[in-house]
């Protein structure tokens, strides 16, 4: 090594200060930016927070519960509270920003559960992944953060095609949210609200039917219950019908258009209202656009006769049995025991008349025809339908021979003359005899009789002597007649015996007469060929 | 300056060592909130969908009864990289000051800082370990969340600042020069 040369002189370092700052400063600018941004974008991404009520918090979490739409989540639980009320929760969840306008006022917010009906089974990621709130949009264009959670899920989303209709009946059934709606056997689509009337006398169930089997909802369709199973009897034998397995386990609704009627204008719109049928063949009987109320007394006891028992026209039900009840005018007059009956003029008519057209309908022409129905002799009856049950219905058939009578319009209802039923009739009958036998006089009778009875014995007692008297005196005497008699008998069989002579006697004296009327003939025949012989005497033989 | 034989310029400490250390601590001052705010790791599974930080984890952990683990993942993700940046304003503030107080104990400071820094990624890696594994498509994944990014910049811009900082400028007051 040598000694490094003595530098000659130590250069002296450029020290000039650079006026820009390092470019390292970059470094925390860029951190800065990367960090303001991401922190901007999770801050951005976050929407609204939005508060829902609902009546119980089951199966809701902080933190783990989603909010989603179609399933894509939408926001998370933050917070859940007991409302001031204590009635209800209210859950706050974040929002992301992107859903910011799923947020209508009318959206709709509710909880998806596992849920299994017969029909259906829906929710059940939610079975291992927890419930989750899903949203159904609203229409409106303003904007909300405060709902009103629903319990359950809506039956109708916006993205459903078709249309909701309401039905009104008598009763529900075995209807459920979901219950599946059948055209011809196709489900077209399930119950989506069921409530009672506003004034409690049946329910309102709505209905949708999805496109495109909507077009086949007219003013012409009939809606029934087609819940369980139709078992009927008729002259062909038995007849199972159902619409489905999923029917029979939980109910259903079906629909179809009546054929007889008037082709429709055009598809129900939607909302429209519609009568729901019990089964199937009430919904697609014809329509009964009239009704008459008449009441009938009957003179017998109204037990078997039921409410909706049919009103029988000699096998056709025109009508049916609307109340049964019991009234009196005074404390002292006789009690009665009205029936109402509903009667349909228009199955009365349209029957009648047999094909032609049925003018329109009008109460003056219904009433003439029932006028002159009665007239000749319409009287209804009570009869037995079911001799096993003993079901009773109403028979409106015709009695000639019954006295007169005629309907008094003014009354409301008009009362329709009655005679006693079938059964009735022999009861009233046996129930004369019986009378008539009652009145018979058995004591008196049973004690002439028993004197009759005691002369009758002292007869019989008498004319047994006599027999006795006869067998005694007169047999003996009459033994010894016919000795007698066959003896006499004997002797003129020996007389008239072939080879007696006295039979032979005759026989010669026969055989001379006969001989005599030979010559006799003879004789006469001559005499006519020479009847001048009777003067001149035979004469000489020219030989 | 620059080298008598080879020309290349020298100089007699780290360069601008102070600017730069402050410069990548400043930066990572800075991504130490998002790396703790934003999710690190964002899990899928048929049962849950969930989004963790890392602090989520250490309570979750804490929670379920593995607090070592818990404790480790604390100490390594959260508390080692806001100590070594305080650990590294304090030496590049006092280096600054040409402070001459505790020098020994600063020297010995800024070993442990370099020796310890590189363990802050046990969490990155831990994350990146998972995502690479648990790919089963519907029935569970993990993804990375927009945290880890961060996070792996925090600590790396930690170990950045640690090396940019020269640490004979702790000795540097000692003698009065330079």
């Amino acid at each position: 090594m040598s000694d490094p040369a003595p530098a000659p002189a130590l250069p002296t370092a450029a020290v000039g200060r650079r006026r820009l700052p390092s470019l390292i400063w970059l470094i925390p600018v860029v951190a800065a930016a990367v960090g303001l941004w991401l922190i901007a974008h999770t801050w951005l991404e976050q929407g609204p927070i939005i508060t829902m009520r609902f009546s119980s918090a089951d199966g809701i979490e902080v933190g783990k519960t989603k909010i989603r739409y179609k399933s894509v989540d939408i926001g998370d639980v933050k917070v859940i509270e007991i409302s001031e009320d204590r009635k209800a929760v209210v859950v706050s969840a974040q929002v992301t920003k992107s859903a910011w306008d799923l947020l209508s006022s009318d959206s709709k917010f509710f909880v998806v559960r596992p849920r299994i009906s017969g029909g259906t089974v829906s929710g059940l990621s939610t079975l291992l992944s927890g419930a989750y709130i899903a949203i159904e949009p609203g229409t409106r264009k303003e904007l909300s953060v405060n709902f009103i959670g629903l319990e359950n899920p809506p039956e109708v989303t916006s993205d459903m095609q078709g249309r909701e209709f309401t039905l009104h009946g008598e009763q529900l059934g075995s209807l459920a949210y979901g219950t599946p709606v059948f055209y011809r056997r196709v489900n077209v689509g399930h119950v989506t609200k069921f409530s009672l009337d506003s004034d409690g006398r049946g329910v309102e169930v709505g209905v949708f039917v999805n496109a495109p089997y909507d077009r086949f909802v007219s003013s012409n369709t009939h809606f029934w219950h087609a819940s369980g199973v139709d078992v009927s009897l008729d002259a062909n034998g038995l007849k199972v019908s159902t619409e489905s397995l999923v029917a029979i386990i939980e109910g259903g609704i079906a629909f179809q258009e009546l054929a007889d009627l008037p082709p429709p204008q055009g598809p129900a719109p939607s909302g429209a209202s519609f009568t729901l049928y019990d089964d199937r063949a009430q919904a697609l009987q014809l329509p009964d656009l009239h009704r008459e109320q008449y009441a009938l007394y009957f003179p017998e006891s109204l037990r078997g006769l039921s409410v909706g028992a049919p009103v029988d026209f000699r096998g056709i039900v025109v009508g049916e049995v609307k109340s049964l009840g019991v009234e009196y005018e005074k404390a002292d007059s006789p009690i009665r025991f009205p029936v109402m009956i509903d009667v349909y003029p228009d199955r009365l008519r349209s029957r009648s008349l047999n094909g032609s057209s049925p003018g329109a309908y009008s109460q003056a022409k219904s009433r003439a025809i029932i006028d002159r129905l009665v007239a000749h002799g319409l009287r209804g009856q009570l009869r037995t339908g079911n001799l096993l049950t003993g079901q009773l219905y109403i028979a409106l058939d015709f009695f000639p021979d019954a006295s007169k009578a005629a309907i008094d319009w003014s009354g409301t209802p008009p009362v329709l003359a009655t005679l006693p039923g079938g059964l009735t009739e022999i009861q009233d009958a046996v129930g004369r005899i019986a009378r008539k036998l009652d009145r018979v006089p058995i004591e008196q009778l049973s004690g002439e009789l028993s004197q009759a009875l005691v002369s009758l014995d002292a007869t019989l007692r008498s004319s047994q002597k006599l027999i006795g008297q006869l067998d005694s005196q007169v047999a003996p005497q009459a033994t010894r007649t016919l000795g007698e008699a066959e003896q006499a008998l004997r002797a003129a069989n020996a007389v008239l015996a072939e080879d007696a002579p006295l039979q032979k006697d005759v026989q010669n004296a026969l055989k001379q007469v006969a001989q005599s009327g030979r010559a006799l003939a003879v004789l006469a025949d001559y005499l006519e060929r020479h009847p001048e012989s009777l003067i001149h005497g035979k004469p000489e033989d020219p030989r | 300056m620059s080298c008598p034989r080879c020309a290349a310029v020298v100089h007699v400490r780290a360069p601008r060592s102070l600017e730069r250390t402050s410069a990548y601590l400043l930066a990572a001052a800075i991504l130490y909130v998002p790396a703790n705010v934003l999710p690190v790791m964002h899990s899928s599974s048929l049962l849950v969908n969930q989004d963790d930080t890392i602090l989520s984890g250490v309570v979750y952990l804490l929670r379920s009864g593995s607090w070592p683990l818990g404790v480790l993942v604390f100490f390594a993700s959260i508390m080692v990289p806001l100590l070594k940046i305080l650990a590294l304003v304090l030496l590049v503030w006092m280096s600054a000051c040409r402070s001459r107080a505790h020098m020994l104990a600063r020297a010995r400071l800024y070993r442990v800082v370099e020796f310890i820094g590189r363990w802050s990624m046990l969490d990155i890696f831990a994350v990146t370990l998972l995502v690479a594994l648990v790919r089963m498509g519907r029935l569970a994944s993990v993804l990375p969340g927009p945290g880890a990014l961060a996070f792996a910049a925090v600590v790396v811009l930690t170990l950045l600042a640690a090396a940019s900082f020269d640490a004979r400028l702790i000795w540097d007051p000692a003698h009065g020069d330079v």
